[in-house]
């Protein structure tokens, strides 16, 4: 029982991070992403690819992270940037379009075949069986992110100014934002965290180019129950699902129709308190 | 009267030949093409016709092939009784999808039916059902044959099947999408509000039109079963929903006939963008969808509507006194 709850919160750290990304990401552009989990696989191989170029883990991990930053930042000026006054069903078409072309592209350049993804930890024991090394990496990292991006939003100046810029672009761009900007910046870094979930989640499912299937699913689930645009909601949430996911799973429905649970979890949600644990109430104007 | 059905009826007797002029395989691709245009007419009901985008057709076809394959494998029902069943039961899931669905607007309702097209799969391995699904093995059936001791082999007969359903299923849809009931979902896709000012029902005729479109997609996927005579869980993988939406864009929404365009693709070009990659087939889907949405958002049968516009249009100008 105590070893179902502690691996579960170490999945849930992992759905916390990949809903972080997703909840980065609305609250910049007030959409979500479909392509999330690709992208994050597609960053996952680049690292891959380093490593086995020689770079030591570090090292790739940093490549991967700016690689993905500056990749993310493209792909919004590249792509979405035309369809920012599209109808909604254009801009899910894109998404959708985007999640194609990196599962294509990524079994394209690496194949669809399981590879293993080390982790920078695994020499270490944590001297017992009840959290592996790997694990606590993956909650650390995990604190260490929410704590950042805490200070980030609420200390800095770019941080305050992206939050302004996604609440009320008119305002923010009357005292001097760049709203553009900030919008580019917020893809960027939705997918750097992305791939830093990538990185992590990599080690425990093996790397094929569907390995982000499921867990997107968790993720929206909990970015969901948390909250869709708080990401303290989205890391809570994601504990709750990845627990509840666990328990479930070992002692309730079994282990093959976990994915089910989470749909239930996304029709509820939505259904019962759209807003999640944390999140604002949006009252919009007709 | 004749008039509005010239095109449609030259189509269906050109289609009527068609069999007697391709080979087998050829046959069979234009058979899966018609089972595709019926799916991806399913969907432009709902998603281009009436706003709600769903991401998770895939599921309702799955449900059609799965309730078609094990009435006729375990309650041993003949095809033609399987398949309205498999209809009700999928008009059934749809309306109770729908009805909460009916609430959720724009990107959620994308939200959800992502999470029932990923949940899907797994859900028919699960155990507790195996016995009536097979399992990851699935469930295999018999051809049918053709009835009456008709002189047809059993792929055209598939064939004449299928074009029924589809002459059938696409006149009930033109009939739907033109009177009352059509105009009343075209307004709730443009103006929610002015739809419901002038009485409109829209959370009932939203939940209704979800059923109509998951019992399209389902007969659609009871086709199929018949078509394949195989049912398995990777049959219908999570990326059959995204094709779907493949052919939506690429035919066009809202347009009834774009369907058969957009069916045309996700049948034929992985065939072809398989001999470069497995990976081809997504990008080139990826890439003309992203290139529709930028320069044809209507798709290619909206892009030829508007050629057809602007050249009568001219020619109406060239001779003022000519009907154009």
């Amino acid at each position: 029982m105590l070893h179902q709850l502690v691996s579960g919160l170490m999945t849930g750290a992992i759905y916390g991070i990949v809903a972080l990304s997703l909840v980065m990401i609305f609250n910049a552009t007030n959409h979500i992403n479909f392509a999330q989990g690709e992208m994050a696989m597609f960053s996952t191989y680049v690292a891959w690819m380093l490593i086995n170029a020689g770079l030591p883990y570090w090292a790739a991990f940093g490549a991967t992270v700016a690689l993905s930053f500056v990749g993310g930042m493209a792909l919004e000026r590249m792509v979405l940037r035309p369809f920012r006054d599209a109808p909604l069903l254009s801009i899910v078409v894109v998404f959708v379009a985007l999640l194609l072309a990196f599962n294509a592209l990524a079994g394209w350049i690496w194949g669809y075949v399981l590879k293993k993804f080390p982790s920078p930890v695994s020499q270490f024991s944590t001297g017992t069986s009840l959290i592996g090394a790997h694990e606590l990496f993956v909650v650390a990292v995990t604190v260490l992110m929410l704590t950042v991006l805490f200070l980030f939003f609420r200390f800095t100046r770019l941080g305050l100014s992206m939050r302004a810029a996604a609440q009320n672009p008119v305002s923010a761009r009357l005292v001097g934002i760049r709203v553009g900007r900030m919008l580019t910046l917020g893809w960027g870094l939705a997918a750097a965290i992305g791939a830093i979930a990538g990185m992590l989640v990599a080690p425990i499912v093996f790397l094929d180019p569907d390995m982000m299937g499921g867990i997107l699913l968790y993720a929206f689930a909990s970015a969901l129950l948390g909250g869709i645009d708080s990401p303290a909601g989205a890391v809570l949430g994601g504990l709750i699902v990845g627990v509840g996911e666990n328990l479930l799973g070992a002692y309730v429905v079994g282990n093959d129709i976990k994915l089910t649970v989470a749909l239930i979890v996304v029709i509820s949600v939505l259904i019962v308190r759209p807003r999640g644990i944390l999140g604002r109430i949006t009252v919009r104007r007709v | 009267m004749m008039r509005r059905y010239r095109w449609s009826g030259l189509a269906v007797a050109a289609a009527i030949m068609l069999p007697f002029l391709l080979s087998k395989f050829q046959t069979f691709q234009a058979t899966q093409i018609m089972v595709y245009a019926i799916a991806i007419l399913g969907l432009n009901l709902l998603t281009g016709y009436n706003g709600q985008i769903s991401l998770g057709h895939g599921a309702f076809y799955a449900i059609g092939a799965y309730v078609t394959a094990i009435l006729m494998d375990q309650a041993g029902a003949p095809y033609w009784a399987a398949i309205p069943v498999a209809a009700i039961i999928c008009f059934g899931v749809g309306f109770l999808f729908g009805f909460p669905a009916r609430r959720l607007g724009g990107h959620y309702l994308a939200l959800a039916t992502f999470a029932l097209a990923l949940a899907v799969p797994q859900l028919l391995k699960w155990r507790m059902i195996e016995h009536w699904t097979g399992g990851v093995q699935g469930v295999f059936l018999d051809k049918p044959g053709a009835p009456f001791g008709l002189p047809l082999n059993s792929d055209h007969w598939l064939y004449y099947l299928v074009l029924a359903h589809v002459v059938l299923l696409f006149w009930c849809a033109a009939n739907l999408l033109r009177g009352r009931i059509g105009r009343a979902i075209r307004a709730i896709r443009d103006q929610p509000v002015a739809a419901e000012t002038a009485g409109i029902d829209i959370a009932r005729t939203k939940a209704i039109v979800f059923g109509v479109s998951a019992t399209y997609t389902g007969i659609a996927g009871a086709l199929s079963a018949l078509v394949i005579q195989f049912v398995a869980p990777d049959s219908f993988p999570f990326f059959l929903s995204i094709y779907l939406v493949v052919g939506l864009v690429v035919g066009g929404a809202s347009s009834l006939w774009g369907a058969f365009l957009g069916a045309g693709f996700i049948t034929m070009v992985p065939n072809i963008a398989a001999e470069i990659s497995k990976g081809a087939t997504g990008l080139i889907y990826a890439v003309a969808m992203i290139a529709l949405m930028y320069w044809l958002p209507q798709g290619i049968s909206g892009g030829v509507q508007r050629l057809f516009v602007c050249v009568s249009r001219r020619r109406r100008t060239a001779h003022p006194s000519g009907e154009g």
